[in-house]
């Protein structure tokens, strides 16, 4: 099966969508967190009546703006991108995909836009209490929006509450609540969007530290070092404990995910940790075979921690690459070749009740077939790995050799991975450093440490790109979980369409990014308006 | 509630949420027509300072109701989806591309140190309006013309033309939808200008470009009906789920569905009100009418494109691949909880309403540009 697969087209594909899924990513980040510190701000105005304080809410929702229009701008591409680039996708799990897409749309979308128009244009025609209402429901549109996209997502990691439909090949969901409210969709969501907060505070200290480093904008540098500290802080705790849970889950749901981000191969019980480590040329996905070995250069482990981390129990078994793939009788891990010709029996099940249809459509042979989808014992040994069957291949020593490709890239999601926990740490530490200094009034005369806050904000950037190639790259090869692969999910067309595409995303976005850039900077640097009108406080 | 109604019943209420949207999006798209004129109806700075922040208020209305429309489409018939949108390739992206440039251009147009200079964002502005409008107006007219397209057993779709989804434009009948959309939007743009701001000279070459717009928008679109009302169409036969050929199918539909021919009259006869008024009348309501018009127009095209066992999206080289509303969509247990869903449209309206209201009950004038209060483009 797998020499029908053009891999030029799938690899073109899926750099597009990466492109464009992480250009939008460089910009949602902030609009999620700036929200709601520009809400906290307004709601200090609206109690205390200090014109300084809208004069400090204005400043930070221009800069919200230029970053909220880009964000706008590529959100819509991932939309058309699922029915451009991933047509089969679109259909064998549009039943499920499309409803939080279209719940996003009518539930979060108009909540942001319509309010948005009132934050930027009410100030002057709207009342106070409207105007603070307008910018506090922008920020949970922001949210919701979230919600929603995360929720699906969450569903191709880990596609609960549905069933295969035969009759038409495709998956249907059973079950809205399942799908909502799974683990890896709590977990998901919490996660992400602590993270977007983390990251916004990140950015108002780091401007704001620029400020006090060029002696201007006291007041408002402070009070937003403050107020961004304490939001900082407040999230990055619950970051690290749905960082936790994530992994908890995703051992559970995603083992493959789990060990590449620890580029474990063998299992162990009593599984250390990497805290830090340097891979070798010797850790290739491509050429992985039963023989290879993890190659670390230089390593520094924390005992039993992997365990610990996975399970909550130092003692627990922690499955390897190689086990996943060779399947451990001992740990009862079933191996990819016996997933692949139980998937493969699935797929044949299928393309038999398609021909008996053809001649039959209602006769014995094609009820038959139809029930057996029906069946909770095919559907458990069978149907729920229907993706391994893309992996099929008649000779039994080749469907070993395919087995060997189903891994994701293993040094990128290591990497990934551990910057992201790094760099995590590393900010929560820079919150807790910079409330202490901010209240006891000695930030300013520390030149070193505010120069760090400001470059601190592109590691922000890096870690919030690391977060989604755990996620998207770590799933690899599957598009939606154990169901369908990437490479049987793209839209067939011929690759120079997407190329070109790809090429006139990256030369946009290249565009758009030095106009944002340049704009935002420019913005930072005249600063706030001087002094808000008396007549309009 | 929802799960009493049967799987087709469903599929038609759906239809109809669909075709909601559309109509809402092409009354929306004044935005887009308005950005075509800018030059047009501004002489001076001020002027298209003015113009611009009218619109500037309002672009994300339709943009959101765009990216609705496409959520809402894929959730209730995902086989659409997965077809148009894998197979008419560069339609799409066309499409895209134009809107992807709007969204930055408001709020990046003004700002000091935006790199490519206020005209570059204007004219991608003025390409928003005119390949936003125009080609989804083409790429509409497809649900009546057909495309090129067959669908396997397991559904997955081919795609026969190598220009995929440009061939559109080689068809006259679907350039007829296209360019009526364009000038539509432009009618709707000047009227949605008069309506909201306050100065003599733009209202003076407002009333002007009524004519030249209003007129154009009325001969292609006349045309297009007239050829559909004569053109044959893609039926389905409930008894045996075939699809066939009928004569003047889409003018039977009208005739059959007497409720949707009182609709689009009613809707002929408001657009028609709104810019007589405008034009003779010296009144700013004509948005108000011509705008629901549109909005009548629209969605009753769709249902005659979708409903009395019509195939909404045909394919012109295997009959039988044409998608019906029943064949590509959703299964009963996901257009239940959609429709549960769709509960909150009404509510979203209202507060769109209402938060119009409030921005829009002083026109934008001169005087305001100056106040410095507010945000502006």
């Amino acid at each position: 099966m797998l020499e029908n697969i053009d891999f030029t087209l799938v690899n073109w594909s899926r750099g597009q969508f990466a492109l464009t899924a992480m250009f939008h990513w460089l910009f949602v980040p902030l609009t999620l967190g700036l929200a709601y510190i520009m809400a906290y701000m307004e709601t200090m105005y609206v109690k205390t009546g200090d014109p300084e304080w809208k004069r400090i809410t204005k400043f930070w929702m221009k800069l919200f703006g230029i970053n909220f229009a880009i964000g706008v701008a590529t959100g819509i591409i991932l939309e058309f991108e699922f029915g451009t680039n991933w047509s089969n996708y679109s259909w064998f799990v549009g039943d499920i995909f499309g409803a939080p897409l279209a719940i996003e749309g009518i539930m979060a979308f108009f909540l942001e836009s319509t309010f948005i128009a009132v934050m930027f244009f009410g100030w002057d025609k709207v009342s106070k209490r409207f105007h603070l209402t307008a910018t506090w429901l922008t920020a949970i549109g922001a949210s919701l929006s979230a919600v929603w996209i995360l929720v699906a997502n969450a569903w191709m990691q880990n596609p609960v509450g549905t069933f295969f439909n035969p009759e038409t090949a495709r998956n249907e969901m059973t079950s809205f609540w399942d799908v909502f409210l799974s683990e890896t969709a709590v977990n998901k969501f919490v996660h992400t969007i602590t993270s977007g907060f983390v990251f916004a505070a990140i950015f108002v200290i780091g401007v704001s530290s620029w400020y006090l480093i060029k002696n201007r904008e006291h007041l408002l540098a402070k009070r937003s070092i403050v107020i961004a500290s304490v939001f900082g802080l407040i999230s990055s705790l619950v970051l690290i404990g749905t960082g936790d849970s994530s992994a908890k889950e995703i051992v559970k749901t995603q083992p493959m995910k789990f060990a590449a981000m620890e580029a474990l191969y063998e299992g162990q019980t009593n599984a250390p940790l990497v805290a830090f480590g340097i891979l070798g040329d010797e850790t290739d996905h491509k050429n992985l075979n039963a023989d290879s070995e993890a190659d670390f250069l230089f390593k520094i482990e924390i005992p039993s921690m992997l365990s610990w981390l996975a399970y909550g129990d130092p003692d627990r078994y922690v499955a390897g690459i190689k086990d996943l793939i060779q399947g451990n009788e001992e740990q009862g891990i079933l191996s990819y070749k016996e997933k692949i010709i139980r998937g493969h029996k699935a797929q044949q099940a299928l393309r038999a009740l398609k021909e008996a249809q053809k001649t039959d459509p209602n006769g014995e042979k094609a009820a038959a077939l139809k029930a057996k989808f029906r069946d909770p014992e095919f559907i458990e040994n069978n149907v729920q790995y229907f993706g391994y069957g893309n992996f099929y291949h008649p000779d039994p020593e080749q469907i070993e050799k395919n087995a060997f490709t189903m891994v994701p890239p293993i040094s990128m999601t290591f990497y990934a991975f551990h910057i992201m926990v790094m760099l995590g740490g590393l900010f929560m530490a820079l919150f807790a450093l910079f409330l202490f200094l901010v209240m006891r009034n000695q930030l300013h005369n520390k030149k070193w440490l505010l120069w760090a806050a400001v470059w601190t904000i592109p590691l922000a950037y890096i870690a919030q790109q690391s977060g989604w190639i755990v996620a998207e790259v770590g799933r690899q090869p599957w598009v939606i979980q154990d169901l369908m692969p990437t490479m049987k999910a793209v839209t067939q067309i011929d690759v120079e369409s997407v190329m070109t595409t790809f090429f006139l995303f990256a030369v946009v976005f290249i565009g758009l990014f030095i106009a944002e850039a340049r704009i935002m900077i420019k913005q930072i640097k005249v600063g706030p308006k001087k002094k808000e009108d008396p007549n309009n406080v | 509630m929802f799960e009493a109604l049967s799987h087709l019943a469903l599929q038609q209420y759906w239809w109809i949420i669909i075709s909601v949207l559309g109509g809402a999006l092409v009354f929306l798209m004044f935005v887009q027509g308005g950005q075509t004129l800018i030059y047009q109806v501004g002489k001076d700075k001020d002027e298209r300072t003015m113009l611009i922040n009218a619109l500037g208020r309002k672009w994300e209305f339709t943009f959101t109701t765009l990216v609705t429309f496409g959520g809402a489409f894929f959730a209730s018939f995902p086989l659409f989806y997965s077809t148009s949108f894998g197979g008419a390739y560069w339609a799409w992206m066309v499409l895209l591309f134009a809107f992807i440039i709007q969204a930055v251009s408001y709020e990046f147009r003004s700002r000091p140190g935006n790199v490519f200079g206020a005209r570059t964002y204007e004219t991608f502005l003025f390409i928003n309006g005119l390949v936003g409008t125009f080609l989804l107006g083409v790429v509409v007219a497809s649900f009546f013309t057909g495309s090129q397209f067959s669908l396997s057993d397991m559904n997955e779709m081919s795609w026969h033309s190598p220009f995929r989804g440009l061939e559109l434009l080689l068809n006259v009948h679907n350039l007829t939808l296209g360019i009526a959309v364009f000038f539509l939007a432009r009618t709707l743009g000047l009227l949605y200008f008069l309506n909201s701001i306050e100065d003599e000279n733009i209202e003076k070459r407002i009333r002007k470009q009524l004519w030249y717009n209003a007129v154009p928008f009325l001969v292609f679109f006349l045309t297009f009906i007239i050829w559909l009302m004569f053109r044959e169409g893609y039926a389905l036969n409930p008894e045996t789920g075939e699809i066939f050929m009928q004569d003047n199918k889409y003018f039977l539909n009208l005739i059959q569905m007497p409720v949707v021919l009182i609709l689009f009259l009613a809707a002929v006869v408001l657009v028609l009100y709104g810019v007589f008024i405008s034009l003779f009348k010296k009144s700013s309501a004509g948005i108000w009418f011509t705008g629901s018009g549109s909005f009548l127009a629209v969605f009753s095209l769709f249902l005659v494109a979708g409903f009395n066992n019509t195939a909404f999206y045909p394919s012109t080289i295997d009959m039988q691949s044409s998608l019906t509303i029943m064949k590509a969509s959703s299964s009963h247990f996901t257009l239940t909880v959609m429709s549960y869903v769709s509960l909150m449209v009404p509510f979203v309206a209202a507060y769109i309403w209402f938060t119009w209201r409030a921005i829009n009950k002083k026109k934008i004038s001169k005087d305001e540009l100056s106040s410095g209060e507010s945000h502006f483009y």
